[in-house]
């Protein structure tokens, strides 16, 4: 109905106006209400994710040939001589630094492989779909079976230097890829792929050319192994987690923009080409130093990101430092099993890594992957 | 805040795809429409003045600083750009979507008055119900009001629109169009939408530009604009404007004979 009066049309627009603005308040409110809400509950997801983590962290050091009592480890990780030197020995020089490594490891491949997944906006990317796993063990077997060193003089860490420089240069590649015009997400994939055949194939030829002995330790390298932790390495995967993670948080905004698209992304003024090398380089370096470590784990840099991406979202406050203790908690558990099977028997972790994981994996694409977003 | 733009041209590779644009003085507050057919250029324009393509000559200036010298940053403060194509599968809620493109340019700590501009951002749109909702789950009219949204919550000076009513159903046009205009009617940014409906155009903007193979046609009043013959010829059809019942205009157009 109109009003005929002019005054109280007026009036009686003002009010519908303030109940409009009423209403706008009243509804920001509880939009604001739900979103920290929403915060909280990824807060308490990463508390609890870390307490698993410190969990399985413990039963692997109490795990190994010989039985010791859960309260005993705990007391020698206090004080490394309160049940005398051989205990010392025991949890000390052999099995915190595998139990450390896994962590170590399983963090810097999950980071890395959020992060690619991220920039390449693809699902499936990490350092093994990209080859650069593939490239590693192939510098490893250059290394072992015809004794070729890429850098002089490294002595005892031949094949690990050899692997870092043979992954470093992969990611040097994909880097420079990213810099053609018109390379988008999906081609990086396929040329990854190229990557992984090409350094597959030469790694079947090294593997024809060596003795059983070298095929031995090639096949061993493949599989992933913890054996060779040192606390040398632990130090060195620590530091770069301590500088990748807040290299990571402080590109939060654009990272998580890129999540949007290329163009979106843009729109917002997101230099997409110069984060895209940043976020490489930093990858490189994460996936080298970790496949050089402890061989060829092809699961954790893609199902650690997934499954923190369902627990928490894309926000990468959340995301990165929950990928970092998924990762951790994935290779933790994964020594853990290696050690349990067979006692006195260590397994690969490369072959747990993939009967577990990719069965979960399937899981997750097939289960509820959006429904857990809120 | 005034935007002028003079002797515009951008190229894809070799191909000119715009060719000396001027649009003189466009006031703060005006709703302004780029109208013309099919890959003329409307697109790139925006672009262009969003800074997503380089020009090869031209000066765009607002308020009489040329913003091709802003930083990267420092122009997305101020130039917002809704693109033509939307829609992602990232694990974000609507409202998350909306607050890290408000973040890009406002720091890196999340302040409760960020929180405020995107809930009334939402509110004012009526996405409120959707704010929980993850990005990946929404209808495309949906997804188009979301980026919408991502726009306006910046409070840029300049908003860019790349036709932003092409997947919406005929309320939820009525629904952008509306607030587009009501936010440049009180916060006064200038505001360019790249539009295909001709009466949308007529009915919401103030001023139309029509653009034709890279290079402004005509430029001035819906009314003048679309009761120009060049109208029928840019877009190979026949046209007629006419006054509908409530005083608006009406284009009708059909295939020639």
């Amino acid at each position: 109905m109109t009003c005929a009066v002019p005054a109280l049309r007026n009036r009686k627009a003002g009010t519908r106006f303030r109940d409009q603005t009423m209403t706008i308040k009243t509804h920001s409110a509880g939009i604001q209400h739900a979103y920290s809400g929403m915060l909280a509950r990824r807060r308490a997801m990463i508390v609890l994710m870390f307490g698993l983590l410190l969990i399985s962290f413990l039963l692997d050091v109490a795990t190994g040939p010989g039985q010791y009592p859960l309260t005993i480890i705990f007391e020698v990780l206090i004080d490394p001589m309160a049940h005398g030197a051989r205990l010392k020995v025991i949890v000390w020089d052999y099995r915190l630094p595998v139990a450390v490594t896994a962590a170590v490891v399983g963090a810097l491949l999950a980071v890395a492989g959020a992060q690619m997944q991220t920039i390449l906006n693809n699902p499936l990317a990490e350092p093994f779909t990209l080859g650069v796993s593939a490239a590693a063990s192939f510098g490893a077997s250059l290394s072992i079976v015809l004794g070729i060193s890429i850098i002089p003089a490294v002595g005892p860490f031949l094949v690990t230097v050899n692997a870092f420089v043979f992954a470093l240069t992969t990611c040097g590649l994909i880097l420079l890829a990213t810099r053609i015009k018109g390379v988008g997400s999906e081609t990086m994939i396929l040329f990854g792929i190229a990557i992984f055949f090409t350094f597959s194939a030469l790694l079947a030829l090294m593997q024809y050319m060596a003795s059983e002995d070298q095929i031995a330790r090639i096949v061993f390298w493949m599989m992933g192994s913890l054996s060779r932790a040192s606390w040398e390495k632990i130090a060195l995967g620590g530091m770069l987690l301590a500088v990748a993670i807040p290299f990571s948080l402080i590109r939060t905004w654009p990272m998580t923009g890129l999540r949007m698209g290329e163009v979106t992304a843009a729109s917002m003024g997101v230099d997409v080409a110069r984060l895209r090398v940043e976020m490489l380089v930093c990858i490189s370096l994460l996936a080298a130093t970790a496949v050089s470590f402890v061989g060829t784990v092809g699961f954790v840099g893609l199902v650690g990101p997934h499954i923190a991406r369902m627990l928490v979202g894309e926000d990468q406050r959340y995301l990165v430092p929950l990928a970092a203790i998924v990762g951790a908690l994935v290779l933790s558990l994964t020594s853990l099993i290696s050690k349990s099977i067979t006692p006195g028997v260590i397994y690969p972790i490369g072959i747990i890594t993939s009967l577990i994981g990719v069965p979960v994996f399937v899981s997750i694409i097939l289960g509820t992957r959006r429904e857990k977003l809120s | 805040m005034r935007l002028e733009i003079t002797g515009l041209s951008a190229h894809y590779g070799d191909r000119p795809v715009l060719n000396g644009v001027a649009i003189p003085c466009i006031d703060s507050g005006a709703f302004v429409g780029v109208i013309g057919p099919n890959a003329s250029g409307k697109s790139t324009l925006l672009k262009t003045l969003a800074g997503l393509v380089k020009p090869t000559a031209g000066a765009i200036r607002l308020g009489g600083e040329d913003i091709t010298r802003l930083t990267r940053r420092e122009r997305a403060r101020r130039v917002a750009y809704m693109p033509q194509a939307f829609g992602c599968n990232a694990l974000l809620t609507v409202f998350e979507s909306v607050l890290l493109a408000l973040k890009q340019t406002t720091g890196w700590r999340v302040r409760s008055e960020n929180l405020d501009q995107v809930a009334a951002t939402l509110a004012t749109l009526g996405l409120g119900d959707l704010s929980g909702r993850g990005v990946a789950d929404l209808s495309g009219g949906q997804a188009q009001m979301v980026a919408v949204a991502q726009t306006l919550v910046r409070a840029p000076d300049v908003i860019l629109l790349d036709e932003p009513t092409s997947a919406l159903d005929l309320h939820h046009q009525l629904s952008v169009l509306s607030v587009v205009r009501r936010e440049a009617a009180l916060r006064r940014p200038v505001v360019m939408a790249a539009l295909h409906d001709l009466n949308l155009a007529a009915k919401y903007c103030d001023r139309l530009v029509l653009i034709g193979e890279g290079q402004i046609v005509a430029d001035g009043n819906p009314e003048n604009v679309l009761a120009l013959r060049d109208i029928g010829r840019i877009y190979c059809v026949e046209t007629c404007l006419e006054r509908t019942a409530r005083g608006g205009m009406y284009v009708d157009a059909h295939l020639p004979a």
